[in-house]
């Protein structure tokens, strides 16, 4: 991991709490309630920000939401500008078929890696709506996709870098911009 | 990854990588759309040199639900009657614009010529006796699976007997490369007749007593054992060989009640295997060929998945 | 022919001085002329014209892979000043007229003697004598037989050859081989390395126990066995305990047998396949340590040329065989001399007289003196090069040292006064 002098944080864990609650929120008040909701975090940090909100979701309505995880690797299309990746998991719970989908990811930027997942969720079955929830959005798409559901709108340079860390896997809960690659 | 000729060159990161894949790709097997986009617009070509019908579709499929163009070359006899070299043979599709080459060859060392001549990626799907890298890495799967399920999630203290005609078998190489990669122990059963020269060097234990390992094992691979061997003198009859070295009733009782048997198939029932075996509860020979789609989707998509040096982008 | 004064050359016997050559034969440098070809020789050695027992030059049958022309002239560019013919040539060296058809085109157009060697049978069959006497009495004077090749496995086919050429003074040159042990597919040297390639094995003991069968039939026979390319250990027990016992036995060693190992086979790369196969170190060491105690009385190169086509092909289907013509000193100067296992002398001996004598050939593996024919090749017993397959007399390119260092010693071969190749 390395650290950088430029990196600046722009939420916290207690923010990043917020968010997921009042995202919770607009979610039931979107669909009118939870029922045919399937929550699908993109590997590999929307996993978790799913099913935290899953869990608020839950928590809120009083009876559990159906969360997994969509890798969305095989359907990318720009596979063959880097090295083989490894794929993530893909576990979705029951069937999709007529449910009301909200993908879960962390960062919104180009909007490639939604499209990647709209087209793997056709091939599993044919929801009834498909939604999206992201953390961060930061600008910069270059296809036609847009958040039903954002934690934090983040002005941005393109050549910055937006990381999010959740304490699942990175042990600690921040969003911090910087003008270098890190992780 | 650019080829996959030996079941040696995998490192247990590699190996790992692709067992895991593998049992992603499985998910696939189990929808309705079984179809993944990831290699749209590729080419790979199945030349096959000898027949093989079972390994031949299962790379066809593989291919076709990684969306790749997949063509099937039979090879047999047909150029290669007329004169034409293997080098010459293969140049000319490499030619056509290939990506990969998936090669079954009844010569040992075919594929790595090939890897050697053409511009394309080179899986080998069996090379005379040597290799057979994708067999052993859809046993892999098919015993992992199978001790996952009993809630065993290492490799450690694994202990896989393999039976049978190891002299001429080419699955029998990789698997012991792959198993130890792995972390298994392996001890290799056989007639002193089918056994390979220099056995005692692959750092395995070596016996020609079914009877004294049989307890021990939690895998029974047994391995096919072709008729014709009889004239060639390496065993006296079929009967003494399934006295010795088949997995009869008897040594079925024997095994760990928790054992995996494992064949690759084609099964000579009644010699190498009793029909018990097959057919128990514990038997895995379906859920290797199950496997086999995975696994070569997996390999395909680790060979072709990114992106290729000196393809300018 | 203009005559030829080499001054400064050393030669074998330690002697310095001219060397004076007029119509083919050494004759006392005090006659020089003022009309002469002036070689200066000066820290170079000369050694008697090298003489091949086992060449392939695939004409007639096979003139894209080698002809006479291009097979003597890397035996030119080998230092070698006769070469001989192998029989497995399409059609098989098995009669009086095929032998003297080579032997012309030698005389016509090779840049060496060529001596044809006869087949030991109708086609290379192994089934039925080739017509042995008749080609002995052509012109073609055929003293060596040979089905090289394949092995003449009937052991009472073997005696009655054996017993047959006796009563001209021929010689049985055996490719030593049981066909059941070493069959058709057999490609690589058995060992753990053939086991874990997955190739067919070649265990050295389908060698040594024909030479064992032979070397018994050539006692029982009174006759001359010639064993080829000896590569195992055990078939070097073998011949030294016949020539303990007086059987007339001799027997030759490749330069490739002397070099090269057989885990050069991993990559399946096919220029590597020979026959017998490369073999292991401790091999390697018998054959050696044999070439320098005399149980191998000669180095034989088996120049084995092959078409791109016969060798693109799997491992156990591609044709036998690499070139030794153009290396082969170059590899007993690496083996032999620079490790001191061999003196100038004793490679003049295993590379020239003896071959000689064994092949029956006159005017050849003579020593460098007044009144003896001009046949020599002059020497740089320091250069080295790195070999490329493509510099090369032959038409083939089975080179199996292309690529590395060796040896580079050849500087001038003089066949019968004339001059064969200049570097």
């Amino acid at each position: 991991m390395k650290e950088t002098v430029s990196a600046r944080v722009i939420a916290d864990s207690a923010e990043i709490s917020r968010m997921v609650v009042r995202m919770a929120h607009q979610i039931l008040e979107a669909n009118a309630g939870a029922e045919d909701l399937v929550l699908l975090g993109i590997p590999t940090r929307g996993v978790p920000l799913a099913q935290r909100l899953a869990s608020e979701l839950g928590r809120i309505e009083g009876s559990p939401v159906r969360q997994g995880s969509l890798d969305v690797t095989m359907y990318r299309d720009d596979l063959r500008r880097n090295p083989t990746r490894p794929a993530g998991r893909s576990q979705v719970p029951g069937s999709v078929e007529a449910a009301v989908v909200v993908l879960v990811d962390d960062v919104l930027f180009s909007g490639r890696t939604v499209v990647a997942a709209l087209d793997a969720l056709r091939d599993l079955g044919r929801p009834r709506s498909v939604q999206l929830a992201v953390l961060v959005d930061r600008g910069h798409r270059e296809l036609p996709i847009a958040a039903d559901y954002t934690g934090k709108v983040v002005q941005t340079a393109a050549d910055e870098h937006v990381w999010v860390k959740v304490k699942e896997i990175d042990t600690e809960d921040e969003v911090a911009i910087s003008r270098e690659a890190q992780r | 990854m650019k080829h996959l000729l030996s079941a040696g060159d995998l490192s247990l990161d590699e190996a790992n990588s692709i067992l895991d894949l593998a049992d992603q790709m499985q998910q696939v097997q189990h929808r309705e759309v079984k179809k993944l986009p990831v290699l749209r617009g590729r080419t790979i070509v199945n030349v096959f040199f000898e027949d093989s019908t079972r390994t031949r579709t299962s790379f066809e499929i593989a291919g076709k639900w990684l969306s790749a163009d997949t063509i099937n070359v039979s090879a047999k006899g047909s150029s290669v009657s007329k004169g034409e070299s293997l080098r010459d043979t293969m140049l000319t599709l490499d030619s056509m614009g290939v990506d990969a080459f998936v090669i079954r060859h009844s010569s040992s060392g075919a594929a790595h010529q090939v890897a050697n001549w053409v511009k394309a990626s080179v899986v080998n799907a069996g090379d005379g006796q040597h290799e057979h890298p994708t067999q052993a890495l859809l046993d892999a799967m098919a015993i992992r699976q199978h001790f996952r399920k009993l809630g065993r999630d290492s490799w450690a203290g694994l202990r896989v007997g393999i039976v049978g005609d190891l002299l001429h078998s080419r699955v029998v190489r990789s698997n012991v490369l792959l198993l130890r990669t792995l972390g298994c122990e392996v001890v290799l059963v056989a007639p002193p007749t089918l056994l390979p020269t220099g056995v005692e060097t692959w750092g395995v234990e070596v016996t020609s007593d079914l009877d004294q390992v049989i307890e021990n094992l939690d895998i029974a691979m047994m391995l096919r054992v072709q008729r014709e061997r009889m004239s060639g003198g390496f065993f006296p009859t079929e009967r003494e060989y399934a006295d010795g070295f088949g997995l009869t009733l008897e040594r079925l009782h024997r095994l760990k009640p928790q054992a995996a048997i494992c064949h690759p198939g084609p099964m000579n029932r009644g010699m190498e295997i009793s029909s018990d075996a097959a057919d128990a509860a514990n038997s895995l020979v379906l859920n290797q060929v199950a496997a086999g789609v995975a696994v070569r989707m997996s390999v395909l998509y680790h060979v072709l998945g990114g992106s290729t040096e000196g393809i300018p982008l | 022919m203009t005559d030829i004064l080499i001054t400064g050359a050393k030669t074998v016997e330690g002697i310095t001085g001219d060397l004076l050559i007029r119509d083919g034969i050494f004759i006392d440098p005090a006659a020089v002329t003022s009309k002469v070809q002036r070689i200066d020789a000066d820290g170079l050695i000369a050694l008697p014209g090298l003489v091949d027992l086992h060449t392939h030059l695939r004409q007639p049958g096979r003139e894209d892979a080698e002809t006479i022309a291009s097979g003597t002239a890397a035996a030119a560019r080998g230092g070698f000043t006769c070469v001989h013919a192998m029989a497995n040539t399409t059609p098989v060296t098995d009669t009086a007229e095929a032998a003297e058809w080579i032997a012309e085109v030698g005389r016509n157009q090779g840049l060496a003697q060529v001596v044809p060697v006869g087949a030991v049978t109708k086609g290379l069959d192994g089934a039925e004598l080739a017509e042995l006497g008749m080609m002995a009495r052509s012109k073609a004077n055929v003293r060596v037989f040979s089905d090289d090749g394949k092995c003449v496995a009937d052991s009472m086919l073997m005696r009655r050859a054996l017993s047959y050429v006796s009563s001209f003074g021929g010689v049985v040159a055996q490719h030593s081989q049981d066909p059941r042990l070493a069959g058709e597919s057999a490609c690589c040297h058995e060992s753990d390395f053939s086991g874990r390639l997955g190739l067919p094995g070649w265990p050295s003991q389908a060698e040594s126990v024909i030479v064992a069968r032979d070397v018994q039939l050539a006692e029982l026979t009174n006759s001359r066995l010639h064993v080829c390319h000896v590569s195992t250990a055990e078939s070097v027990d073998v011949i030294r305990w016949a020539k303990a016992r007086g059987i007339q036995v001799s027997a030759e060693v490749t330069p490739h047998h002397l070099l090269l190992d057989t885990s050069l086979v991993s990559g399946y790369d096919t220029v590597y396949k020979v026959n017998p196969p490369l073999r292991t170190d401790e091999h390697l060491a018998a054959v050696r340590e044999a070439l320098v105690d005399g149980t191998i009385d000669i180095v034989a190169t088996d120049h084995a040329p092959h078409a791109p086509q016969d060798k693109d092909h799997p491992f156990d289907v591609a044709l036998s065989g690499m070139l030794g013509l153009e290396q082969a000193l170059a590899v007993i100067i690496e083996v032999m001399i620079k490790t001191g296992r061999l003196d100038w002398a004793g490679v003049a001996q295993r590379m020239s007289y003896a071959p000689a004598r064994i092949g029956q050939v006159a005017g050849q593996g003579r020593p460098i003196a007044v009144g003896e024919p001009a046949n020599l090749v002059l020497i740089d017993p320091s250069a080295r090069a790195v070999v490329h397959k493509d510099s090369s007399a032959s038409r083939s390119r089975n080179n199996p040292y292309h690529g590395q260092e060796l040896p580079n010693p050849v500087v001038t071969t003089i066949w019968a006064g004339r001059v064969t190749y200049s570097l």
